[in-house]
């Protein structure tokens, strides 16, 4: 195992630090901003607000009239150096049930030259790390998926995706956690609720989660989404 | 009771001053573009800074109240009326049940802040009532307010009538005529060439008409990096400048998503954010470029004028 890289600072703006871990994606790289993150969530220190984890960085927002630059840097450093070399780390393990019958299955295997059957195999006998949630609300940045799914985006973006639907662009697969326009390749959709907002932790994914997809029936759809499925 | 909307405005959302702590979830902060008006017109009531008011964009509303209420408006002039009379902005005004509110005229600004005493009664999502337009998250119905809606506040204002006369140090809010806003050096700074940097504090920037609450598109000369690089998402904030590769720069405002793969040449100091959430369409700016440490301490200079102010209203309210 390589030694972590050195972890770089820089200002964003006034009022945030961006600590950079890497230059490139790793499952590494993923595990430490997490346990970075979890030791920023027992400073309980009322300066630093919150923070937001993304493939290679952290952002930690702070509240300069009480600490500073130097000061929020100096609580980040203290953190990493205390991470140990190697980080084994248990992840939860989510599964999502999706029904695949998206209305862009068919292009995805023309563009792939896969079989239907051979779309969904690949796509759910995969392992995937939830790197970062961004972009929208829910919303996970995948990392794991069969390079042989690759597909590029729809030349012309949809505009509108409905909640649930999940896609495909170039080597990403993801969720649609709320309606959208957007420009991938929809291959299926699922009934879990992937955002909500009454909920005190409102995003059924989180950085660092692994999850499954699980292939499902039309008949299970419908019954796994309850009330909800009379359009 | 509360008020009745006769008319909506171009978009008038119930606002505070944002949903803080969900940012990791992908959840947008939303909250008033200009804060320190919203902070300001909740102070001249008496009320806590982020209690929730409605931000009225451009063309305002005409709002009929039911009962008697006290209210403030800051922010843009918009010309606001009580039954066709103009009312004074920056102090507390009653507004007598059966009385119609308007706005007429934008005469200078983009944004009004229309804040009543004790606040709206709004439920709060997620730690805030601001309303997040896109993903119908918060506010009123987590919608702009429509025709026929009805709003209730959170207290009634007790008094017969009151006259109040004074008003705000115009020290507290600067002026909007102001064209230069300041910025701090972005993360992807050195990665644009020279003559882009330079373009960023020499040229002047347009604000485009397609910018909303999410964002302000630029016009201007374009900018461009040395040599052409993806860069992997990461973290924005309220008045990132991000660079997008046909060269326009896009100043994220209230409603920015969490995250984004622009490059980012500079930051709008927080001071200089109510500024830019008050340049309408078509409006020219310049860019000055201050350190990170200045706008820290402008920062700090502004809260201590607030502070000033709260103690001489805590006087005001509190006898």
């Amino acid at each position: 195992m390589n030694k972590p890289e050195s972890v770089s600072y820089y200002p964003l703006g006034d009022a945030a630090v961006v600590a950079v871990f890497s230059e490139a994606i790793s499952e590494q790289v993923n595990h430490r901003i997490r346990l970075v993150g979890a030791g920023l969530d027992k400073l309980e220190n009322p300066a630093i607000l919150e923070y937001v984890p993304a493939f290679t960085t952290i952002t930690v927002y702070y509240n300069p009239l009480s600490i500073d630059f130097a000061g929020v840097v100096e609580q980040i450093q203290r953190i990493v150096t205390a991470l140990p070399e190697e980080i084994h780390f248990s992840s939860a393990n989510k599964v999502i049930p999706i029904w695949y019958d998206g209305p862009d299955l068919d292009e995805v295997m023309d563009y792939t030259g896969l079989s239907k059957e051979e779309v969904v195999r690949l796509h759910s006998d995969n392992e995937y790390i939830v790197y970062m949630i961004g972009f929208a609300p829910g919303f996970a940045y995948l990392g794991g998926m069969d390079s042989r799914l690759s597909t590029p985006r729809k030349p012309t973006p949809r505009l509108k995706i409905e909640p649930g639907s999940v896609g495909i662009a170039g080597a990403q697969t993801g969720i649609y956690p709320i309606e959208t326009p957007g420009g991938w390749q929809i291959i299926g959709k699922t009934p879990v609720r992937l955002f909500d907002s009454t909920k005190e932790i409102p995003s059924f994914l989180a950085a660092g989660d692994r999850l499954r997809f699980d292939p499902i029936s039309k008949a299970e759809y419908l019954r796994m989404k309850g009330a909800d499925y009379g359009d | 009771m509360g008020i009745n909307v006769i008319k909506p405005g171009m978009l008038t959302t119930v606002q505070d001053l944002g949903r803080f702590g969900f940012q990791k979830y992908g959840m947008i902060t939303s909250g008033a573009m200009d804060k320190l008006a919203l902070r300001l017109g909740n102070l001249l009531l008496g009320n806590e800074e982020d209690t929730p008011a409605l931000e009225c964009t451009s063309i305002g509303p005409s709002l009929l109240f039911l009962e008697q209420q006290l209210i403030c408006v800051t922010g843009a002039d918009l010309s606001p009326a009580i039954d066709q009379q103009p009312i004074p902005m920056w102090k507390p005004v009653v507004v007598p049940a059966g009385a119609l509110l308007t706005f007429g005229k934008p005469k200078k600004g983009w944004r009004a802040y229309l804040c009543f005493y004790g606040g709206l009664n709004v439920p709060k999502v997620l730690g805030s009532a601001s309303t997040y337009l896109r993903g119908a998250i918060g506010g009123w119905q987590g919608r702009a307010l429509q025709k026929g809606d009805q709003l209730s506040f959170c207290k009634a204002w007790p008094q017969e009538s009151s006259s109040f006369k004074w008003r705000m140090a115009s020290s507290c809010y600067r002026g909007l005529d102001n064209k230069i806003i300041r910025v701090i050096a972005g993360p992807q700074h050195a990665l644009f060439d020279s003559d882009s940097q330079q373009r960023l504090t020499a040229g002047l920037f347009t604000i485009s008409s397609n910018s909303d609450r999410m964002g302000y598109r630029l016009e201007s000369a374009k900018l461009y990096l040395r040599e052409k690089k993806e860069l992997l998402s990461s973290a924005t904030t309220f008045g990132t400048i991000q660079v997008p590769p046909d060269g326009q720069p896009i100043v994220l405002m209230a409603d920015h998503p969490t995250t984004g793969g622009y490059p980012i040449i500079a930051q709008v100091a927080t001071v200089d954010l109510p500024l830019m959430a008050q340049l309408p369409p078509g409006a020219k700016i310049q860019f000055a470029l201050i350190t990170m440490k200045e706008a820290q301490s402008l920062w700090r200079a502004q809260e201590n004028e607030l502070h000033k102010l709260k103690l001489s209203l805590a006087l005001k309210y509190g006898e």
